[in-house]
């Protein structure tokens, strides 16, 4: 068994990164531009992003390949150089990370829909999975985080890829809404059935990340726990965010966020970092309460 | 199956038609489960009250997805010299309203409406060319687009074909709109409502800095925003000066009925 799996289901709580987006954007990325070819154009950056991670005491830092398919790099004329872009960055988060910590791959929606609701076939979606899994476990990766996936099939997909190709751990995480009947991902899936359909696809981990702010979090990962045995991973944004002043903020702050993670492990979260409007600051207020004080 | 031109058991309808008044058993089935809003349900049972039961049964089509059933229904209606409004409101329209409701209060969700859409487009293809061969106005022409630097549109095009399955004309511009490109299109195509969305923190600003930019070039009158995506909030719509906010394509449609002052049916 790999030496990740073997930390993670120990049954130590373990710290991972905050966002990477709002990281890169506070260092220069144009609102809405494309994180992944810093990998290539940017190479210090990314290295500085994943060391304040670390040094932050991330056990875990997820690389910059969120949009690192093939499908969503080609919105920007970079559709030829997924494999590449996903190495890179899991080289540059390899090279900053100490003995002993864990580089995890990203990799986030596609972007399109499955036959019929849309135009990619299994097929087609799979082998975009695949070379990002490719280039993440060349470049050193130590497991695979599917994250922020709405669609059953999708997300299996990419499971499959991570195990197929590289023999990878899968992390796997879907984002829900509260909508008038509970909590559903844009497909309609529960967070119990999301934790029961991830543990059949595959997945070592499964989780939930981003779309919320912490207190909705709790609930929706308490029932993934009544769900399942397998280790689950929560990636949580800085609440929703606000305009201060004509500038979008997040204003959960690492403190507020940190004393509510006791809750987040206390209903069976194994693995807890930040999503959206996170950062190093938050990391280090997780270690402060999780491990300094605990 | 009922045929075509059977006209409805009343000519006109009551003014409080009963659910009993509905012929196909579907759709009674709907409303009993999923219209759970008093005035909603009042309202949707007065649509089907009073459409003939051919009709229903193309409405029925739609709400289960069955494109192809929906394809040869249209057909049959209006080769049988059903009026294309007639088929337009009372078949895919109505159809496409119980669709909305369900979808707003999580009984179905993305993949069973874009089926539900695909079935609604499937029978306005037979529609379109004759509503505009016949130089009838759609209720409102709304213009959509994602805003400038973001290129995410899975929200957009719900809204869009709620917007459609409503009866609006659409002019979509798809993702990563420049305000001149928003500008450009209200002068083209004559349009008074503006639907922005986004989805990433770092470009809702940009939907701001649209309507400025409409400001500027002195239409800022002569059109309404409204503005959603997942980051979006009521507050945010505010502050940044839009007409309207929507958390969902419902709502979306009902704010473009608003500004085009589209009355509700039934």
């Amino acid at each position: 068994m790999s030496v990740f799996l073997k930390r993670v289901q120990s049954g130590e709580v373990m710290i991972s990164d905050g966002a990477t987006g709002t990281y890169l954007q506070e260092n220069g990325l144009e609102p809405g531009g494309c994180p992944e070819i810093l990998n290539a154009e940017n190479p210090d950056l990314i290295q500085r992003m994943a060391l304040d991670y670390f040094e932050a005491g991330s056990d875990i830092v997820a690389t910059n390949t969120f949009g690192g398919s093939h499908y969503m790099l080609a919105k920007y004329g970079y559709g030829d150089r997924s494999v590449e872009l996903n190495r890179l960055a899991a080289e540059h988060a390899r090279a900053s990370a100490p003995e002993g910590r864990f580089v995890m791959g990203s990799i986030g929606p596609t972007g399109e829909f499955l036959v019929p609701s849309g135009t990619a076939t299994e097929d087609e979606m799979y082998g975009a999975f695949a070379q990002q899994v490719e280039g993440l476990a060349a470049g050193g990766a130590d497991a695979v985080c599917v994250e922020t996936m709405s669609d059953p099939a999708e997300i299996t997909l990419a499971i499959q890829a991570a195990k197929k190709e590289a023999g990878l751990p899968a992390v796997a995480t879907m984002t829900f809404d509260k909508g008038p009947r509970g909590f559903f991902t844009m497909f309609g899936t529960t967070p119990a059935r999301a934790a029961e359909q991830l543990a059949e696809a595959g997945a070592d981990i499964v989780g939930s990340n981003c779309g919320l702010a912490i207190d909705p979090m709790i609930e929706i990962i308490g029932a993934m726990r009544e769900a399942t045995s397998l280790p689950i991973l929560t990636h949580v944004n800085a609440g929703i965010p606000k305009i201060v002043k004509g500038e979008i903020v997040y204003l959960d702050t690492p403190d507020y966020m940190a004393e509510k993670m006791k809750a987040m492990v206390d209903v069976g979260a194994n693995i807890i970092g930040g999503c959206c409007g996170t950062g190093p600051d938050h990391i280090r207020a997780f270690v402060q309460v999780l491990r300094v004080e605990a | 199956m009922t045929s075509p031109t059977e006209p409805t058991s009343e000519t006109s309808p009551p003014k409080t038609a009963e659910i009993s008044d509905i012929s196909n058993p579907l759709i009674r089935d709907e409303i009993e489960e999923y219209i759970e809003r008093e005035d909603e349900r009042q309202e949707i049972i007065n649509l089907y009250a009073q459409a003939r039961p051919f009709l229903q049964d193309m409405a029925a089509s739609i709400i289960e997805g069955a494109h192809e059933t929906t394809d040869s229904l249209t057909e049959a209606a209006l080769k049988d010299g059903i009026d294309a409004l007639e088929v337009m409101d009372d078949g895919l329209i109505a159809g496409m309203a119980i669709v909305g409701i369900k979808f707003r209060e999580n009984f179905i969700f993305v993949p069973e409406v874009l089926a539900c859409a695909r079935a609604m487009k499937a029978g306005m293809k037979h529609i379109e060319p004759i509503l505009s061969a016949s130089g009838i106005e759609p209720p409102g022409k709304v213009i959509m687009g994602t805003v400038k630097g973001d290129l995410h549109d899975i929200g957009k095009n719900l809204c869009i074909m709620m917007l459609r399955g409503a009866g609006f004309e659409v002019i979509d511009l798809g993702v990563d709109t420049s305000p001149d490109d928003f500008i450009d299109a209200v002068e083209e195509h004559g349009a008074n409502v503006i639907g922005m969305s986004a989805l990433l923190t770092t470009t809702m600003p940009n939907m701001g800095r649209t309507i400025e930019a409409f400001i500027d070039a002195d239409l800022r009158d002569d059109v309404k925003f409204m503005v959603g995506g997942a980051p979006v909030t009521p507050e945010f719509a505010d502050d940044m000066g839009a007409d309207a906010y929507g958390d969902n394509a419902m709502e979306c449609v009902d704010i473009a009925k608003r500004f085009c002052g589209v009355q509700a049916k039934g």
